[in-house]
């Protein structure tokens, strides 16, 4: 379904050809552009007039294939509410011989640490890019060396060579001190490295080092059977998991042509926004450590714990971990089950509205909330941040909605109320997760509702299709998710890509961070609350 | 601040007895995998971490499950093997000895008699964890002080060890602290399968901590590599890199068995220090 102003406006900028194919699904678009050096004009064409932003950017490696070269698909979507679930991809063959691209970071800022990775994973060049340093090899990995090639064997480990210190990016002048903090932190924290600079309290700039926990998971499940490959694809975060894994299962499936069964559909919902909740709880009650407001964290801290008791009496694991598997769920909700789910919800709700209560009405600790942290709107649409961070700050945008999966998927999906607020301080960000939450109880109540008699997962035949790609974005509990999964000829994972929500949030916090005075960033962090995780791999 | 003094009187105490009092996980909750001897068991391929194994000796085909590799999946106790494996609810599960997590078992023909399981986790995990408690004042004087680590973690785990000083599991009420630096620490418990861009920071905290140290891998990951392996970015274990005290079994390992591991490390603390004078 070629969009046929679309394509004339493209061909228009264009100096090569412009193909344009439907996929990787029916309501996809994807458009060959002949000549690399389009790329730019051609984003630009996406971008403005039509609103989209970048989801996410996957590299392939097919020197081994009749194109004998590598590829690079720029995958954009739109970004205003109500407007149709489709992935638009720009694809650009790049010669091995010579792999380059021209950067896209200066006109889409949100490209700049795919193109980065890119760089160091596959040895494409971004042409212009402004920020030449290496993001996810660090210190003493050797030259020419990118790991994601397929001639790389990513079995065994690369030696350390001699390195000069990382060239941090810090601002220099009379009274001003460089603060470094990481990569191990003094609480129990994920691991990244921050390097402030500033003047007294001052943050003139912040420049976060991350990519620490890189476990090269997508190379581990190269060459594996895309339903071993699960298992790793639920383990790259855990507080992610059941998004992950729900993710990775919808890419799967379109790739193998079935869909789950609709209950297998709403439990897979209940999971997500169980998921959630206890993200979000906990966080409230996180953020309010950041204030030293220890009643707000020890409360959000016992409401999370009761809701991860209850995951484990639902799906056996505590993080939600063998509910979801490829074809559907594993296991059922009987209704013994669902009288505790309900339960437990009534007591989260009540017990979320007295602490918010307590937060509102503790001027010391609202004094510390706002204004702090502030994430501009514009700034948000330009990092493509996603989730609580971009819908406090006012951009209206949630994969349940603009992408549907789970149960938003069928003929008559539920009502979803996206919460949105305008301030994009830590205030906001606050609020926007209290009302998310209230949103997730009331939404697992009506999947509940919505349970009906039916089987719980289809099965998927060895071996799966093979030469086909599945694309899927899911709202996590840090926000949207794109999943983008292919198969070899033997039906094998070939490639698969995570663009995780905190991916495109961080750079987000190191502006935040900008606004702030360095005894704040605890706060500021944690009102963001990313996953170093499932950014890094 | 009247209404905080009322709603913490209205909720109570909700801190668990554990270990003083057993913990008994729900019905669904997957612990160490059962394997019935004798039963057709499920070859390697199935477990996605190669935590199953098998060799064939006399004839016998012998099965061998690492719980050390075990992400607890539940794979293995599914169809078609629901009835050679079940997924029990044992979690206590922390044991001094890599060798002391592989289970064996004889497969297969039911004409080739059953063994029980060759060697299994710690014989009294309950008697275990209680005598280990006592040791905390003993040696220690009421506390254990450790350093978390994270050393390639996908989060969990820390997550579990953030809990366990949530009011529920409330580790200091046991002398168990987590500190800030590892100068003020007396062990550490490391997550994750030590990425390479970690491996400096992990020597470098670790051997900021004076001895004696125990060093506790927590997780299927730090105790085996897990899911991650070894790999281009991977070590696949903390015990690559250095060596470990206690290995906790878990993907992740729910709060108490993160609890029963570090009691169990405190008995090995007290056989590696000197005696304390008066």
């Amino acid at each position: 379904m070629a969009d046929l102003a679309l394509l004339n406006a493209l061909r228009a900028g264009a100096h090569g050809s412009v193909d344009a194919d439907a996929g990787p699904r029916p309501s996809d678009l994807t458009l060959r552009l002949g000549r690399s050096g389009d790329l730019p004009a051609a984003a630009a064409v996406l971008l403005g007039p039509r609103a989209m932003a970048l989801a996410t950017v996957v590299a392939t490696d097919e020197t081994a294939t009749p194109d004998g070269d590598l590829k690079v698909r720029y995958v954009f979507e739109p970004t205003a509410p109500g407007a149709p679930d489709r992935f638009v991809t720009l694809l650009v063959s790049v010669d091995a011989a010579r792999p380059e691209v021209p950067s896209l970071t200066t006109a889409v800022p949100a490209a700049n640490w795919h193109e980065r990775e890119m760089r160091d994973l596959f040895g494409i060049v971004p042409v212009g890019h402004p920020d030449p340093r290496p993001l996810v090899v660090h210190d003493g990995w050797p030259q020419g060396v990118y790991p994601l090639r397929k001639a790389f064997d990513g079995s065994r480990r690369v030696p350390v060579e001699p390195a000069v210190e990382f060239p941090h990016l810090v601002a220099k002048g009379e009274g001003v001190f460089e603060i470094p903090v990481g990569p191990i932190h003094a609480g129990i924290i994920e691991p990244g490295h921050f390097r402030f600079t500033s003047v007294g309290e001052t943050v003139l700039h912040l420049d976060a080092r991350l990519f620490y926990t890189h476990r090269g998971l997508e190379k581990r499940m190269e060459g594996r059977s895309p339903l071993d490959a699960f298992y790793v694809a639920e383990r790259i975060c855990g507080v992610c998991s059941a998004a992950h894994g729900l993710g990775y299962c919808e890419a799967l499936e379109q790739i193998a042509g079935v869909d789950a069964p609709p209950r297998a559909r709403l439990i897979r919902s209940i999971a997500l926004e169980l998921e959630r909740l206890y993200n979000h709880v906990g966080d409230v009650g996180n953020i309010c450590a950041g204030a030293s407001f220890h009643y707000g964290t020890a409360t959000g801290l016992r409401l999370k714990e009761r809701l991860q008791q209850m995951n484990e009496r639902l799906a056996g694991n505590r993080f939600l971990r063998g509910l979801v598997v490829p074809g559907g769920v594993r296991l059922d909700l009987p209704d013994d089950l669902l009288g505790v789910l309900a339960a437990t919800l009534e007591d989260t709700r009540a017990g979320l509205d007295s602490l918010m209560g307590r937060i509102e009405d503790n001027p010391s600790v609202v004094d510390r909330f706002d204004d702090t942290g502030v994430l501009r709107r514009q700034a948000a649409l330009d990092l493509a941040v996603a989730g609580v961070a971009a819908r406090a700050s006012g951009v209206d945008r949630d994969a349940r909605r603009d992408h549907p999966h789970g149960a938003f998927s069928g003929p008559t999906p539920p009502d979803l109320h996206v919460v949105t607020a305008p301030d994009g301080d830590a205030m906001a960000r606050v609020t926007v997760r209290a009302a998310e939450a209230r949103e997730s109880i009331r939404l697992i109540g009506e999947f509940v509702r919505r349970l009906g008699p039916g089987p719980l997962r289809v099965a998927l035949a060895e071996p799966l299709p093979g030469g086909r790609i599945g694309i899927s974005a899911i709202e996590s509990a840090r926000g949207e998710a794109v999943h983008w999964l292919r198969t070899d000829a033997g039906g094998r994972v070939e490639r698969y890509h995570l663009r995780s929500p905190s991916y495109h949030n961080w750079p987000a916090v190191a502006l935040a961070a900008e606004t702030a005075i360095v005894p704040d960033f605890p706060l500021v962090n944690k009102s963001f609350e990313l996953c170093y995780s499932c950014t890094d791999r | 601040m009247l209404r905080i003094l009322i709603n913490a009187l209205r909720t109570g105490v909700v801190t668990t007895r554990y270990p003083a009092e057993p913990s008994v996980p729900p019905d669904r909750f997957r612990g160490a995998p059962v394997l019935r001897p004798g039963s057709r068991l499920p070859l390697p391929a199935v477990c996605p971490t190669g935590a199953l194994t098998e060799r064939f000796d006399a004839g016998a085909r012998r099965v061998a499950l690492d719980l050390a590799r075990c992400v607890f999946c539940g794979r293995c106790a599914e169809d078609p093997w629901a009835g050679a494996v079940a997924m029990g609810r044992d979690f206590e599960l922390a044991a001094r000895r890599r060798d002391d997590m592989r289970i064996q078992v004889v497969a297969g023909d039911p004409a080739v008699p059953a063994v029980e399981p060759v060697v299994g986790p710690t014989a009294d995990p309950i008697a275990e964890a209680e005598r280990a408690s006592s040791e905390i004042h003993r040696v220690l004087g009421r506390s254990l002080h450790l350093r978390h680590l994270d050393a390639g973690s996908c989060n969990a785990c820390d997550w579990e060890l953030y809990a366990l000083l949530n009011p529920v599991y409330d580790v200091r009420r046991l002398g168990i602290d987590f500190v800030a630096s590892p100068r003020h620490a007396d062990g550490v418990v490391v997550t994750g399968p030590v990425t390479r861009n970690l491996e400096t920071a992990v020597r470098r905290t670790v051997e900021a901590i004076p001895e004696p140290r125990v060093v506790i891998a927590v997780g299927a990951c730090a105790a085996s590599g897990g899911i991650v392996g070894e790999g281009y970015v991977s070590a696949g274990g903390v015990e690559r890199v250095l060596p470990v005290d206690v290995y906790i079994p878990g993907c992740p390992p729910r709060p108490e068995a993160i609890l029963f591991g570090i009691l169990v490390a405190l008995g090995r603390l007290d056989a590696r220090r000197p005696p304390r004078e008066g």
